[in-house]
């Protein structure tokens, strides 16, 4: 683990960062004649890991994955509907107050028109926050310049602007900047990249490089795109109906895809090879909606290994190939599961005869 | 064979509160049954040059110069009913957004029996018949029932097979794609890809697919152009462009791709952004991001090379390399 | 433009860039200079502003200039037509100079069109931002009981509240000023919860400024607008309906000048001299559509494009 330079640090560098533990959020739907609620979206259902100090944990997912949700738990922008967070030792809600966690939490939200207020200058924008918290406005203007400049933006040229005079690229750059004047030790990059040009989003993801060694920050990295993830992440968490299917170091998860959807997942990524060219989907049909996700495991309706057991029973995580940091939950993994080929996921097998 | 399309010397200029260059000469030749991408960021003037393809560009503000033939059809010509007879018979477009090209207030299967019926004269029940069978082309689940569906009905993924099942209902020889799955899921994206695959080779269409993806346009395409600030500066097969990357924007944008890079190195980006098109390009528009970049790259355009057979890059590093195609071009006065 | 048209610049350290880099610090122009400076490219709007002003400023100076009185009438000079030598716009039938009249009636009816819509922008402004904001129980409890208010026509209601204060001008001010709460009430509501959801209120909630601080900076500016735009459009409304309560005796009461009650004593000379019957109602026709003309003006100004 790399050594964090941070004097806020309170449970030193084994405790983790944030444990969020059975992170739980539904949204109601409402419908019928008097707003009764109709259902639930099951955004977020029951998600369980850490985050470690100095990593960045990549999540990954399609759309209604729930991985937006989650990032925004994680800055306590919605409430938990069940589950606790636990920053760096001190749960939210018990010790830690909302605004103790925006001191440490900071987010960075994909580009878009609605990402920068329209009527702010940039220097506006930037120094908001630290003025907020008891800045003199003399100081908090000198950090958004000091912040310009540190992500590439001439201040002289960009302090006094306002964000639709601004390119896709700078504006993220704000975006950061923005969340950097908060000085915090977790930043939350929800889509930060997917929004930018790919010669435009090497720079970003440099500058997010470069930042997170001078400042000694943890990321949280989300995105729909695994070769971004593949690229900053250290662990990779893959979502899929607001549950998490497998999670694990980067690289253990790209050899082994124990979940067939993340096997599935990393399978539809194009393939970059003229001369080997995807010949099948790896699925079929689009994700189902998480208002009314399918029983037992979430994912057996597109599931080409599913078996009856899949439909009825809700697969527990289990180890995978005996490294303690690689988790995934997949009745194929688990022995005593009763699937027929338990303990011998097809995917596995196929990495092992390599 | 002649080919399907081709275009000559295309320039698409837009008047507003600000002129912006969109194309700058532009020429690209399609022939039959091929697939070529246009690969190319957001302002490369890549969709544009889609639209104008289709005669979609608000016709008070553009100023089209150049020659456009497709099917032997000289497209610029083209007026009131003969163009409604070239779109979607010749050629068909579809979209990024599914929404904008479905009618939400009509049925799936009552839009494309009228599309169908806007261009040959079939009765009611033999176009719905039609339709039924574009639906199960499109390889969509139980397509008698989704032929009584609304668009809102549908999934991302439902809704982007309804518009290609559209689009190509009258059979046009030319399909244009304007990042038709950028807005999909991973999943869904590589499904509708090859969907497309499959249409393209049983139909024997003509593709012009238009992405910022090169993974997609891997997938997709038999041929790749890359598009930079109005221009093609590099176009070859597939392999050429993957394997072979001549132009330095086409390098940049290869390693900026993230595939099969390290993690923990800095990434090779290119630096700086696509150049205002308020004036057209008197010299080569790269040259200010470019780590190779001369002096003659700034004082005049670049000539056209051609490495290979159908393949051509407009860099001066090609010069004693490849034959030249074309010297320089002098942009008229501006 | 579209965003695929956008030009853009990118700055970044150590490039090369064509063009010419500013060493002068840059400041945009604010805002509210923006829509000003593209409002004096609306000729229509810069006219019908122009009238107004001109109005105004007539109405507000109307006891400085050489005008008669608008109450002295003349049993013999009743209903000169227009042209008359003394009586440039005629006289009523009583006998009163028409013009004085007109420009006095101006001063109540402008006066009934502005301060019911400038009240109701207050408290519909203020209740439709905590609705919009707040959201919950104190939503549905503002918004069910706006939604009471739509169940009438604006005319109806504003008739039912008159006649049941009584008539008199405060009375109508109060009643219009009710009328048109509700539809403001709405329209900010909607734009403050399309704007709360915004990532950049967002952004504000995570540096732990108080939700009034959030509101003030990030909610207020960009829903402001539209509300304005929206509340410059009902002055033409409230203006017709000010002269509609007069007309039928629940506002202004005679002999006081006002050009809604001045149309409802002229009617009956109709058959005698419709020019001058008609002039007040010319009058409130050209003010409204003056009105409603800057109002369309000043949406399509405030519309930032990006």
């Amino acid at each position: 683990m790399r050594e964090v330079k941070n004097s806020r640090d309170r449970g030193g560098p084994a405790q983790p960062l944030v444990i969020a533990n059975d992170l739980t959020r539904h949204f109601p739907v409402r419908g019928g004649l008097f707003g009764k609620a109709a259902g639930a979206v099951r955004a977020v259902d029951g998600v369980t890991f850490t985050v470690e100090k100095g990593e960045t944990l990549g999540i990954v997912g399609e759309s209604g994955c729930g991985k937006s949700t989650t990032a925004r738990l994680l800055v306590g922008l919605i409430g938990l509907d069940k589950g606790e967070i636990v920053l760096d030792g001190e749960k939210l809600g018990g010790d830690l107050r909302l605004k103790d966690l925006w001191d440490d939490v900071q987010m960075v939200f994909q580009d878009s028109w609605a990402s920068l207020n329209p009527r702010l200058t940039i220097e506006e924008t930037i120094a908001f926050g630290p003025k907020m918290r008891g800045v003199s406005k003399v100081d908090a203007r000198r950090l958004a310049h000091d912040l310009l400049e540190r992500v590439g933006l001439a201040p002289a040229r960009f302090a006094g602007r306002y964000p639709h005079e601004l390119s896709g690229g700078q504006r993220q750059r704000i975006n950061i900047a923005r969340a950097l004047a908060m000085k915090p030790r977790l930043v939350i990059l929800d889509e930060a990249v997917s929004a930018l040009d790919k010669s435009v989003e090497a720079q970003v993801l440099n500058l997010l490089a470069d930042l997170k060694a001078e400042f000694g920050l943890t990321y949280v990295f989300i995105s729909h795109d695994l070769n971004v993830v593949r690229f900053v992440a250290d662990r990779i968490m893959v979502m899929y109906l607001g549950e998490v299917v497998e999670i694990g170091p980067v690289d253990e998860v790209w050899r082994r895809r124990a979940h067939p959807y993340t096997s599935a997942l990393f399978a539809a990524m194009p393939s970059m090879d003229p001369d080997a060219r995807t010949e099948k989907p790896p699925l079929a049909g689009d994700p189902p909606n998480p208002i009314d996700p399918p029983s037992g495991c979430r994912f057996h309706t597109r599931c080409q290994y599913a078996e009856a057991v899949c439909g009825k029973s809700v697969p527990r995580t289990s180890v995978v190939a005996g490294i303690a940091s690689h988790l995934a939950a997949c009745h194929m993994l688990d022995e005593a599961s009763g699937h027929t080929k338990a303990g011998a996921a097809p995917t596995l097998i196929n990495e092992a005869a390599e | 064979m002649s080919p399907l399309m081709e275009i000559r010397d295309l320039t698409v200029r837009f008047h507003g509160e600000r002129t912006v260059h969109a194309v700058n000469g532009l020429d690209l030749t399609l022939q039959p049954g091929e697939v070529i991408t246009i690969l190319g960021e957001s302002g490369s003037g890549k969709s544009v040059t889609l639209k104008a393809l289709l005669k979609l560009l608000p016709e008070k503000r553009t100023e089209i110069g150049g020659t456009m033939t497709v099917d032997g059809i000289d497209v610029t010509a083209l007026t009131g009913r003969r163009l409604s007879d070239y779109r979607g018979k010749a050629v068909s477009m579809i979209f990024q957004e599914p929404m904008l090209a479905l009618d939400p207030v009509y049925t799936i299967g009552d839009q494309i029996a009228e599309a169908v019926r806007r261009h040959d004269r079939v009765s009611r029940t033999k176009a719905m018949d039609i339709a039924l069978d574009m639906l199960t082309r499109v390889r969509i689940p139980s397509p008698e029932r989704r032929l009584r569906n609304y668009p809102h009905e549908m999934s991302g993924g439902m809704r982007q097979r309804a518009m290609i099942a559209l689009a190509l209902a009258c059979r046009p020889k030319l399909l244009l794609a304007d990042e038709p799955t950028t807005a999909l899921d991973a999943t869904v994206q590589i499904q509708v890809l090859l969907l497309l695959r499959e249409l393209q080779k049983e139909f024997g269409m003509g593709i012009v697919f238009v992405t910022h993806d090169i993974g997609v346009a891997v997938e997709i395409s038999d041929r790749i152009a890359v598009m930079y600030a109005g221009n093609i500066v590099e176009e070859g097969t597939v392999s050429e462009i993957i394997k072979d990357p001549r132009h330095p924007y086409t390098k940049g944008l290869l390693a900026a791709n993230l595939h099969g890079a390290t993690r923990g190195t800095s990434l090779a980006s290119i630096p700086g952004s696509p150049p205002p098109l308020d004036a057209r390009p008197n010299n080569c528009a790269f040259a200010p991001r470019c780590a190779h970049a001369r002096e003659e790259c700034l004082e005049a355009l670049p000539p056209v090379f051609r490495p290979g057979p159908g393949r051509r890059v407009a860099c001066v590093l090609e010069r004693g390399q490849s034959e030249m195609v074309l010297p320089a071009r002098t942009p008229e006065a501006a | 433009m579209s965003a695929s048209m956008d030009a853009r610049i990118e700055a970044t350290p150590g490039t090369v860039g064509l063009e010419a880099e500013t060493t002068v610090p840059v400041r945009s122009q604010g805002y509210w200079r923006g829509v000003f400076t593209r409002l004096k490219r609306d000729p229509v709007a810069m006219v019908c502003g122009a009238i107004l002003l001109l109005l105004f400023l007539v109405v507000i100076f109307a006891p400085y200039l050489p005008l008669a009185d608008p109450y002295k009438g003349s049993m013999i000079a009743r209903l000169k037509p227009v042209g008359t030598p003394g009586h440039i716009l005629g006289t009523d039938e009583l006998g009163r100079d028409m013009l004085a009249r007109l420009i006095y009636g101006g001063r109540l009816t402008l006066m009934l069109g502005l301060l019911p819509v400038v009240f109701a922008f207050a408290i519909g402004t203020t209740l439709g931002i905590l609705a919009g904001y707040i959201g919950g129980a104190l939503n549905t409890a503002i918004m069910r009981t706006v939604d009471v208010f739509f169940a009438f026509p604006s005319i109806l209601l504003a008739i039912a509240i008159s006649g049941a204060l009584g008539a008199g001008i405060v009375n109508s001010l109060v009643s219009l000023t009710i009328v048109f709460i509700p539809p403001i009430t709405r329209v900010a509501e909607s734009v403050t919860a399309s704007v709360r959801s915004l990532e950049y209120v967002d952004a504000a909630r995570i540096s732990g400024a108080h939700p009034l601080t959030v509101v003030r900076v990030h909610v207020l500016g960009n829903v402001m607008s539209p509300i304005f735009v929206y509340a410059t459009s009902l002055t033409s409304v409230s203006m017709i309906l000010a002269a509609g309560l007069s007309f039928l005796g629940l506002g202004v009461k005679p002999p006081q000048p006002e050009w809604g009650l001045m149309l409802n004593t002229l009617r009956t000379a109709i058959y005698i001299d419709p020019l001058i019957a008609a002039l007040p109602g010319m009058m409130i026709f050209a003010t409204s559509l003056c009105l409603n003309l800057l109002s369309d003006g000043l949406r399509s100004a405030m519309n930032i494009k990006d």
